[in-house]
């Protein structure tokens, strides 16, 4: 299994050109901190993705990502086509909404979505006709220029899938002053439960290596690392083959054949490994400055999802109007991955899974570490949704809340080497300027120490709340 | 949807590991060394120790009820923990009003005083027996040789022995015997054997880190060696001194005590060295042959200092700035 050899082949202009392929088995670098939860993998992982199910209505959010609204540019009465652009970026970071079914515009109105309570959403329903976007395949991908490309994924819509939701074409184009020398795809999916990348990778693998192309095409870098968690077995052959097909027919893609170091890295198990910051430390051992960004160590990291996304973008034409999302919990009769389209409603999607086991208590938008807990079904799953949990009273009840031993399993657990703890007490007191001086904006609300803590702190909550209270002080 | 859904906060899972699972993995942790205790010294010994845990779960109702709190707390396991240890701290043959009063000054004034669970600054187990050291001296200074000893009414602890004089490796007691348990001590500090067992379950199983253990007995033997010989520098007997007295309950299971101890790895092995200073200074130059417990009590108050000092580095920061 520990393979590590050189490839020489002469490259169209003549020169040789070395490339040493390999997979590392064993994770070189270690980040500090971090849990093993219960993964509940084994519910999806090997469930192959199923084709969309075509919501009769769609709510698409204008701030489905991080940065100012998308403006619409269409009216109320507008009939519209599938892959039509419904609203255009407003800003520098902001992205663009497409329509994902073809159909009318009923309504443009502040509704819910799931981690905002109103935002102004276009509503579209369903003229009943032919719902599939026909793919215009680009003849001449390989002569795009690094503006051409970084202009096509800003006008699909393309923003980070593995759950910020920062636009795409802002990440691929880090200021002069940066130096980018190395890219990580992130295909750690360390959150329990979720499995949609891990399927991508079993199912699209040369397309998202077709993706990747692209992404180090702009970066214009030497280094690219795939990094998988070493849970996804499967997955982690599934890269190995394409990169083996790959290595046959080089000319396909232009921006991994100049790369000088192409490496497959296994990681650990354990969560937070899909975090930028700890992937970063345990691919490459460089440490992001406090508060700083992955672009700081010259590194720039991208979900397994974003790359298949601008693969679709590039190659296909097509804009980001679905994505692969993994629906499970112990609730679900039928746990799935499924394509959905991109604004459909929650509460739709049920006939897809089935009906329920349980009366489900909880139902989360993302992993159960950093997921959102809903209040209602009618919410649509937007660009940043990578699963929805349903999960019952028993599962998700987090104990009574008692006072802390101080035992130190939160600072153990803390990746980014906080004293949880004694935040909380600062919080607690109302001394945020103490709390700040103690480092609490460093912390990204992992969730490690308030799973671990044997008290049942929910010690997020108040990191959360010092954030906040830091901010406007 | 019949009910209404949850709202909360991530993370929606938990570990399911509880502060009442903790504290009675340690209470199991310490029962090897309570049976080798009550093995060697005899059936008193298991009723000092019944009485110092009734007496402590009795005293912990008694004030919750007083300070009107959930009396539910009382099954978290810590006053059972507290009586357990304050129990192996004591003489073997002690009347068994002393462990009553032990328990109840323990649980009352070095625990609940301050604000029950979490809050007290020092260890109560130790608080405990520092009382009654200071109360009844002569009772908690008799000892007895372990029940098929010849002599079996008094005997000096081989810790005191050394102090007048007399090296008890010397008159024919073995290594061996300080390590399993055949000799004179309080109930529970004798076998080290059965200490170490559980501690190495503490240990593998993450209960408790190696940082206070390793720096506490590391100091002590490093600093008997070097100062506490009969012929000068660096001819003390390390193993002796480790193996004698409660150095081994204290580092494993007293000085670890989660609430009295500092938070962070930096500041446990501060505090590890503080312990083990103190234990040598007081060993060798105070008034009594043994020191862990004051040791411990008088780093206990030392643990908010440290905490305010040593904190781990932050990921990616470049220097503190205070």
């Amino acid at each position: 299994m520990f393979s590590c050899f050189h490839v020489s082949m002469l490259s169209s202009d003549g020169v040789d050109i070395y490339l040493s392929w390999g997979i590392m088995f064993y994770m070189r670098y270690k980040f500090h901190g971090g849990i093993h939860p219960d993964a509940f993998k084994s519910l999806t992982s090997d469930k192959p993705i199923k084709r969309p199910f075509i919501p009769k209505r769609i709510v698409l959010p204008l701030s489905q990502h991080v940065g100012s609204p998308a403006e619409p540019v269409v009216n109320v009465g507008d009939d519209i086509k599938i892959g039509d652009l419904i609203a255009k970026p407003s800003g520098y970071i902001s992205s663009a909404v497409h329509a994902s079914i073809s159909g009318k515009i009923t309504d443009i109105m502040r509704l819910p979505t799931h981690n905002h309570p109103r935002v102004l959403s276009v509503i579209i329903e369903s003229d009943g006709g032919d719902q599939d976007f026909s793919p215009i395949h680009n003849p001449n991908v390989k002569s795009l220029s690094r503006p051409e490309l970084i202009d096509i994924i800003r006008s699909a819509g393309v923003v980070g899938l593995g759950g910020a939701a920062f636009p795409t074409d802002v990440k691929l184009s880090p200021p002069h002053d940066k130096k980018i020398d190395a890219v990580i795809l992130n295909g750690a999916e360390c959150e329990p439960y979720l499995t949609c990348d891990h399927r991508l990778m079993l199912e699209k693998a040369s397309d998202i290596l077709k993706g990747l192309d692209i992404i180090v095409r702009i970066l214009g870098v030497k280094q690219v690392y795939i990094a998988i968690e070493s849970n996804k077995l499967s997955a982690i052959y599934s890269m190995e083959r394409a990169l083996e097909m790959y290595r046959h027919q080089r000319s396909a893609l232009p921006g991994l054949a100049q790369v000088e170091r192409l490496k497959l890295v296994v990681l650990n198990e354990k969560y937070p490994q899909g975090a930028e910051k700890q992937i970063i430390k345990a691919v490459l051992n460089r440490t992001v400055p406090s508060l700083g960004l992955p672009m700081d160590v010259g590194c720039i990291v991208n979900n397994i999802g974003t790359a298949y996304a601008i693969y679709e973008a590039v190659y296909l034409g097509k804009p980001l109007i679905e994505r692969a999302i993994t629906i499970t919990g112990s609730c679900v009769m039928e746990p799935i991955n499924i394509w959905v389209r991109i604004g459909t409603i929650l509460s739709d999607l049920k006939e897809t899974f089935g009906a329920f086991t349980a009366e489900p208590r909880k139902v989360i938008m993302g992993g159960p570490m950093m997921g959102l807990a809903q209040y209602t079904m009618d919410v649509p799953i937007s660009k940043g949704v990578g699963g929805v949990l349903f999960l019952t009273g028993d599962e998700v009840d987090t104990g009574k809340e008692s006072v802390c031993i101080r035992c130190g399993r939160c600072i153990d657990v803390c990746p980014i080497g906080l004293v949880p703890t004694t935040l909380m007490y600062r919080v607690k007191k109302g001394n945020f300027q103490e709390a700040e001086s103690l480092g609490i904006a460093n912390c990204y609300e992992c969730g490690s120490c308030a799973y671990t803590c044997p008290a049942k702190i929910p010690l997020v909550d108040y990191m959360k709340y010092g954030k906040a209270k830091i901010q406007k002080v | 949807m019949s009910e209404e859904l949850i709202v909360a906060i991530g993370p929606h899972i938990k570990d399911k590991i509880s502060t009442k699972h903790i504290m009675w993995v340690v209470a199991l942790s310490l029962m090897p060394a309570g049976c080798a205790g009550v093995f060697i010294f005899g059936m008193n010994s298991l009723l000092v120790i019944a009485t110092a845990v009734i007496t402590a779960v009795l005293a912990e109702v008694l004030v919750l009820a007083m300070r009107k709190k959930d009396i539910g707390a009382v099954f978290d396991g810590s006053a059972v923990l507290t009586g357990l240890l304050l129990a192996y701290n004591l003489p073997p043959q002690s009347p068994l009003w002393l462990p009553m009063a032990g328990s109840l000054f323990a649980i009352v004034i070095g625990k609940q005083v301050f604000g029950g669970l979490g809050h007290n600054i020092f260890n109560p187990a130790l608080s405990g027996r520092a009382f009654l050291m200071i109360s009844w001296p002569a009772y908690m200074t008799t000892w007895h040789n372990p029940r098929w000893s010849v002599d079996a009414v008094t005997s000096a602890t081989p810790l005191a022995l050394y102090k007048h004089g007399e090296a008890i490796i010397a008159k024919g007691a073995s290594y061996w015997d300080l390590f399993i348990g055949n000799r004179g001590g309080c109930i529970g500090e004798v076998c080290v054997a059965a200490l170490l067992a559980g501690a190495a379950y503490l240990l593998i199983k993450k209960y408790i880190s190696w940082h206070i253990p390793a720096t506490y007995i590391g100091s002590v033997a490093l600093l008997s060696w070097a100062f506490n010989g009969r012929s000068g520098l660096f001819t003390g007997d390390a193993l002796f001194f480790t193996l004698a007295g409660g150095l081994v309950l204290g580092a494993f299971f007293m000085a670890t005590d989660y609430v009295t101890s500092p938070l962070s790895s930096q500041g446990k092995i501060i505090f590890g060295i503080g312990c083990g200073a103190l234990t040598f200074l007081i060993r060798k130059f105070a008034g009594y042959p043994e020191g862990v417990s004051y040791a411990i009590l008088i780093m206990n108050a030392l643990v908010p200092l440290i905490d305010r000092y040593a904190f781990p580095k932050w990921f990616g920061q470049l220097k503190r700035e205070r």
